[in-house]
């Protein structure tokens, strides 16, 4: 167990090594940080004097060492734009992402689970026809579009549901201020969660439909019913519980892929969220806020990839015994 | 295909008779064309996906006006809605977007464009997965879990999030007048190298069955080299999981697409997409024209779920144990 965690740990600071050059190439290319300090009206040769002095002028490594020396210490620079810290601005903005993600992922386990379950118990009825016949139509429609044609529907034609934004909102513990806990707050994140769930949704519950089944045809869940166990029992404690394990592994493959998308969702509905952030700082070409956010967002997978895969190593114990005779 | 064929219900007279039926008549007779014919879905699906590349490849014959040609473009002409409403105007079957240009020859021209970005980007994306699954799969060792290793990662960054943030870097460093002259071919490149894994995991998978296979065995005590064997003996055999994920590959590149064109990473205004297309309607949906994005929108969703729908029917029928995610 403890080399599976080494190896994983390794992999994970592996590709954070990758992805810290990679944002410092970006830094290093994108931009002028001069011209952004000191516009268009200095000389030629004070302009060299002044790389001199920043260090731009310094071998490739030097300059990365100095920027993940700085970076260590949560210094990604200021932001163009917002003339503070670009690493504040993002985590500023993060509640509000981890809130729609939050709420997103609470849809999808609520609806995906029963749903799956159901088309598994049950092949043939007509309602497993019908989940089924959604969650194809749900594959392929792109995320954005769920979103723009419920913003037509429920806002713009019937009027119920607001379209944009995050509504009110109430500070909670330091600089989290949630729009979770207000009627108006609400309102404003049923669209955006409902459009971010809507794309994960058909694949989980075409996954655990298809895992359930798999695994309701094993000798171990034909012993419970000869024994006589209730049905609701052997399917929700005993089936289920195998069917979970790939689910998790997926699902936490999906958190990633669920970050992305939420750059989609946000700039649909205006969501002030850090991938509506990320967007803006690209066409302001705001490049400490760019890196700021790669890393972060960088960080934010390969943790959750490293946390899911310790915790199917902790309830499998088949993965923990084979990787540590390999 | 040769395993296509060989599953054929109905072919199992002698040789000589086999011999004589061509190449037509063996496809006739397979499980292929069998259930093929027997599967109203898979029928209706490939009818309208044909009807799709047909309009996308005569666009320039079928579309009424050229929405590339700014001088038959009209800016009076904006915002008309389609035929069907009120005030809708009968030289613009489904209306006008908010630069004039009607809008049914506008998504003609888009559907070409997102189908060729769909299509390159899968074929790239099957050349470097189908090169890189058989080396790992056919040499094993230290190449193929280097080449599994790389490929894990890859794929736990979602290909939406790399896309987005390479084609991100790419524009702000171009600037966005380049930019936009270059984006067709940086849609395929990004599209096409972000997905990679996904086929070289199926082939290697494939692999790792074929290779124990006498067939293999006798090619390699023949002397023929390592290349030849992949390729010529290998592969062939490998064909079916490819032609079943390629079908939801293209969907998927297809919504990638729309996507990255939806945010402004894709292709210009100027020459739109259906991404773009319904990126550029969804400012004058508040206004009330909503077809500008509705409509390119339906036509999106029917492409996608169509092409899904013959992959699900493929799948079935080829039914290969394909590597599962």
């Amino acid at each position: 167990m403890l080399l599976f965690l080494m190896r994983r740990l390794m992999q994970g600071l592996i590709v954070m090594f990758v992805i810290s050059i990679i944002s410092f190439s970006i830094q290093d290319n994108l931009g002028d940080p001069l011209r952004e300090l000191v516009g268009q009206s200095v000389s030629e040769a004070e302009r060299e004097k002044l790389r001199d002095e920043m260090g731009l002028n310094d071998p490739f490594l030097t300059q990365y060492t100095r920027f993940m020396g700085k970076a260590l210490q949560g210094d990604l620079g200021q932001s163009y734009f917002f003339k503070e810290p670009a690493l504040d601005v993002i985590f500023a903005k993060m509640p509000a992402t981890l809130e729609l993600v939050f709420a997103a992922s609470l849809i999808i386990i609520l609806v995906s689970i029963p749903a799956g379950v159901y088309c598994a118990i049950r092949p043939n009825s007509w309602l497993t026809r019908l989940i089924l016949g959604f969650s194809i139509l749900g594959i392929s429609v792109p995320v954005f579009l769920t979103a723009i044609f419920s913003i037509y529907l429920f806002s713009i034609e019937l009027g119920w549901l607001p379209s944009y934004g995050r509504g009110e909102l109430v500070p909670v513990i330091g600089g989290w201020e949630s729009g979770l806990f207000t009627k108006d707050g609400l309102l404003h994140l049923i669209l955006p969660a409902i459009s971010l769930a809507s794309i994960m949704l058909p694949l989980f519950i075409r996954l655990i439909r298809s895992e359930m089944s798999e695994v309701l045809h094993t000798e171990y869940v034909k012993f419970a019913k000869a024994k006589g166990l209730k049905k609701a029992r052997i399917y929700f404690l005993h089936a289920l519980k195998n069917t979970m394990l790939p689910v998790i592994t997926v699902g936490g493959v999906q958190i990633g892929t669920m970050v992305a998308y939420t750059i989609l969702t946000e700039t649909v509905f205006q969501w002030p969220g850090m991938g509506f952030l990320f967007l803006e700082a690209v066409n302001r070409v705001d490049t400490p806020l760019i890196v700021a956010y790669l890393i972060v967002v960088g960080a934010i997978f390969v943790v959750v990839n490293t946390l899911v895969d310790l915790l199917y190593g902790l309830i499998n114990p088949t993965v923990r015994l084979a990787r540590s005779a390999s | 295909m040769s395993e296509l064929i060989a599953n054929a219900p109905v072919d199992q007279g002698s040789p000589a008779v086999t011999m004589r039926m061509g190449r037509w008549d063996r496809f006739r007779n397979s499980v292929f064309w069998y259930s093929f014919t027997r599967d109203k879905v898979a029928m209706v699906c490939a009818l309208v996906f044909a009807l799709f590349v047909g309009a996308a490849l005569l666009a320039p014959i079928l579309a009424p006006t050229n929405p590339y040609d700014l001088s038959t473009i009209d800016i009076m002409d904006s915002e008309i809605p389609p035929v069907w409403a009120e005030e809708g105007d009968e030289r613009f079957l489904l209306g006008t977007d908010d630069q004039g240009r009607d809008l049914f020859s506008t998504i003609l021209y888009g559907m070409r464009i997102s189908l060729a970005i769909g299509l390159f980007a899968v074929l790239l994306q099957a050349f470097l997965g189908i090169v890189l699954g058989l080396t790992a799969g056919y040499f094993g060792g230290r190449i193929d879990s280097f080449l599994m290793r790389v490929a894990d990662i890859q794929l736990s960054f979602s290909t939406m999030m790399v896309a987005i943030i390479v084609l991100a870097v790419f524009q702000a460093s171009f600037g966005s007048e380049l930019y936009s002259k270059l984006a067709m071919f940086m849609l395929i490149m990004v599209i096409g190298i972000a997905e990679w894994p996904q086929y070289a995991r199926t082939v290697r998978a494939s692999v790792l069955a074929e290779k124990k296979k006498e067939y293999v065995e006798a090619a390699r005590v023949m002397g023929f080299g390592a290349g030849r064997i992949m390729f010529r003996h290998i592969l062939p055999n490998a064909l079916s999981p490819i032609l079943v994920i390629s079908t939801v590959q293209i969907a998927n590149a297809i919504i990638s697409e729309a996507a990255l064109s939806f945010l402004g990473l894709g292709m210009p205004v100027s020459q739109p997409s259906l991404g773009s297309l319904i990126s550029s309607g969804f400012e004058y949906i508040f206004s009330g024209s909503w077809w500008i994005t509705v409509i390119p929108g339906m036509v999106l969703v029917v492409l996608v779920l169509v092409l899904n729908l013959l992959g699900d029917w493929l799948r079935d029928v080829l039914n290969p144990k394909l590597y599962k995610g």
